[in-house]
């Protein structure tokens, strides 16, 4: 087979979809502050609040409940900083608990923003998740007091796909009187999400995860929902986020939600057949492997695949030497000694977390890509194992 | 638009491409003398072998395995290069600088893998000084860590010897070593062994 150029690290980040490239291309002319009273700004405003409104349609939420943020990084610490962040000037409801409430396996903004609180003595505790890297309900039911203020659950994790069930969370969160936070940075653009009927506080989400721009996220905030800025010193996004609109980014993320709402349904299902297709390819020609996350409530595009006596660095190093792009859980590849922490968190040994990779489909992903993959990987996983000291082979 | 360096020199590209000197299964290779070093928890697990000319006391083969990524492939090759021909005590003297050097640099957050090959050649030096009844030519480096888990060294495991410790578990008693892992137990079997020989000789 001819030697291909295939992206599968969909989770990563995303291209440009062409209409947004061409969306946003018009965009560049239009240069106004969105602030300003006079017609240049005007115009630019127009266009703000046309992205709002689409953003806002997608997930089910009224436009003056988002917020534009500069990634989905920046809307989590906001969401976050409102445990400590407290003063006159907010509204923050002083009535609820300042304990966070968290999980093992959450995005290192989430991680690292909690530790930060909890420098600050903020109460924090992290649910565990079980094999499958579903949160622990009945850790949850225990957890939740009336000391809580915050939970926060990603609704779909990046590394291994796993979907939360988020209803069930927000109801035993909420029976509690505490805030409920999700990132669903990974979750919004590839599966249904809607606010009203997950009926959380507030909700992350990202623009080139779905094939808008990098430098923009969205944040909502449930009307009446106590808020704090994490940036002050502007009136922009009704004073809670300061600094001038990045409208360009904003018309982006606008038609990447658009785009999305006319493409993700019919997207899911292809992209199920050909992740099935992988997982089958890969579970026939390469033995002693192990799957991660959940079968069934998992991201459509997402496969993690764990392979026992391959190093996760040298994996994908030879697949793009192949011109395969995927990602890994290893230590190596991070430059850290720590693998995984979500891996780790499922319950598998460090090796397991080391020699696994990430394989994140989308849009452009072709059956021929699939085709492609499955004749490659054999043979990299196969050469590997070959100077492997863990492994030894079954001839 | 120039694509940005790969993370790694031409060098340790071609070595990680072509890897030499791998010890394969089937090849039943009987070596002179064994190192191994690293642990798999921690995603990199070294074993080099070695084959001696013990006429001219020079290193005539060198072959190696790993668990463990692209740098510590590529240094390990082209170490396993470097070796060969050389006299056990200038092999013995090869130091991660002299690898890194040979690649034209590694990436300072991988130069840590790097140290896993000459690591495990002087262990598979001292491995054959052992086999030969050459237990004075055994070198001991400075404070050379043994348990990477709870960081004990040769020399604390020396100690324990000389303080009564005759049996792998007589010196877990007294450092805890292996209780992480265990990847040291071996390795650390074998120390006890050669201290006692060291200190303790029965003629």
């Amino acid at each position: 087979m001819e030697k291909r150029k295939v992206y599968f690290d969909h989770n990563a980040t995303t291209p440009l979809h062409p209409e947004v490239k061409k969306t946003m291309i018009e965009m560049m002319d239009v240069f106004g502050n969105p602030s300003s009273l006079h017609g240049f700004g005007r115009v630019a405003r127009g266009y703000v609040e046309e992205a709002r409104a689409k953003v806002a349609d997608f997930i089910g939420a009224d436009p003056e409940e988002i917020m534009f943020v500069g990634s989905g990084s920046e809307a989590n610490n906001t969401v976050l900083s409102i445990l400590t962040n407290q003063c006159r000037q907010c509204n923050f409801d002083c009535r609820s608990g300042r304990g966070l409430i968290t999980t093992t396996i959450e995005h290192p903004c989430i991680l690292e923003a909690s530790k930060c609180l909890f420098e600050r003595g903020v109460d924090v505790s992290y649910i565990e998740v079980d094999q499958y890297g579903k949160v622990d309900m009945d850790q949850i039911r225990e957890s939740v007091t009336p000391g809580t203020g915050l939970v926060s659950v990603m609704m779909a994790n990046n590394e291994i796909g796993t979907i939360q069930d988020i209803r069930t969370i927000v109801e035993l969160v909420h029976e509690k009187g505490a805030l409920f936070h999700t990132d669903a940075v990974q979750a919004v653009g590839k599966i249904p999400v809607n606010v009203k009927d997950l009926d959380v506080d507030f909700l992350t989400l990202s623009g080139h995860k779905i094939y808008g721009p990098k430098g923009i996220g969205a944040l909502y905030v449930r009307k009446g929902a106590p808020f704090c800025p994490l940036i002050r010193g502007g009136h922009q996004e009704k004073g809670r986020r300061a600094g001038t609109e990045n409208t360009i980014g904003i018309v982006g993320i606008g038609k990447a939600i658009e785009m999305r709402s006319r493409e993700m349904d019919p997207e899911e299902k292809r992209l199920l057949g050909l992740k099935q297709k992988l997982r089958e390819g890969i579970e026939q020609s390469i033995p002693d492997i192990r799957f991660v996350g959940h079968p069934t409530d998992c991201l459509p595009g997402t496969l993690n695949v764990s392979f026992d006596g391959a190093e996760g660095e040298a994996i994908i190093l030879y697949l793009d030497l192949e011109g395969i792009a995927v990602s890994t859980g290893s230590a190596c590849a991070s430059g850290s000694l720590d693998p995984s922490h979500v891996i780790l968190a499922t319950g598998l040994p460090a090796e397991c977390a080391h020699g696994s990779i990430r394989i994140s489909l989308g849009r452009d992903n072709t059956a021929e890509d699939i085709e492609y993959m499955l004749e490659v990987l054999p043979a990299v996983i196969d050469r590997i194992r070959a100077m492997s000291t863990v492994y030894a082979r079954r001839t | 638009m120039a694509q940005s360096d790969w993370l790694y020199t031409e060098k340790v590209l071609e070595h990680f491409m072509h890897p030499r000197n791998i010890l394969m299964d089937e090849d039943g290779y009987e070596e002179d003398g064994k190192g191994i070093t690293g642990n798999i928890k921690c995603g990199d697990q070294m074993i080099v072998v070695i084959k001696v000319d013990k006429e001219k006391g020079t290193i005539e083969d060198c072959k190696w395995k790993t668990f463990g990524c692209a740098s510590a492939i590529a240094s390990t090759s082209a170490l396993s290069e470097m070796v060969k021909g050389m006299t056990l005590e200038d092999a013995y003297h090869v130091s991660a600088k002299d690898i890194n050097k040979e690649l034209g640099g590694l990436p300072e957050h991988k130069i840590h893998c790097s140290v896993l090959g000459d690591k495990a050649l002087r262990a598979a030096i001292n491995d054959y000084y052992i086999r030969n009844g050459m237990e004075d030519k055994v070198k001991l480096e400075e404070a050379r860590i043994v348990c990477n888990c709870l960081n004990i060294t040769d020399h604390e495991i020396e100690e324990a010897v000389l303080e009564g410790a005759r049996t792998f578990y007589e010196l877990q008693e007294r450092t805890k070593i292996g209780t992480v892992c265990g990847e040291c137990e071996d390795e650390a079997t074998r120390l006890v062994e050669m201290y006692k020989n060291k200190h303790f000789c029965q003629v």
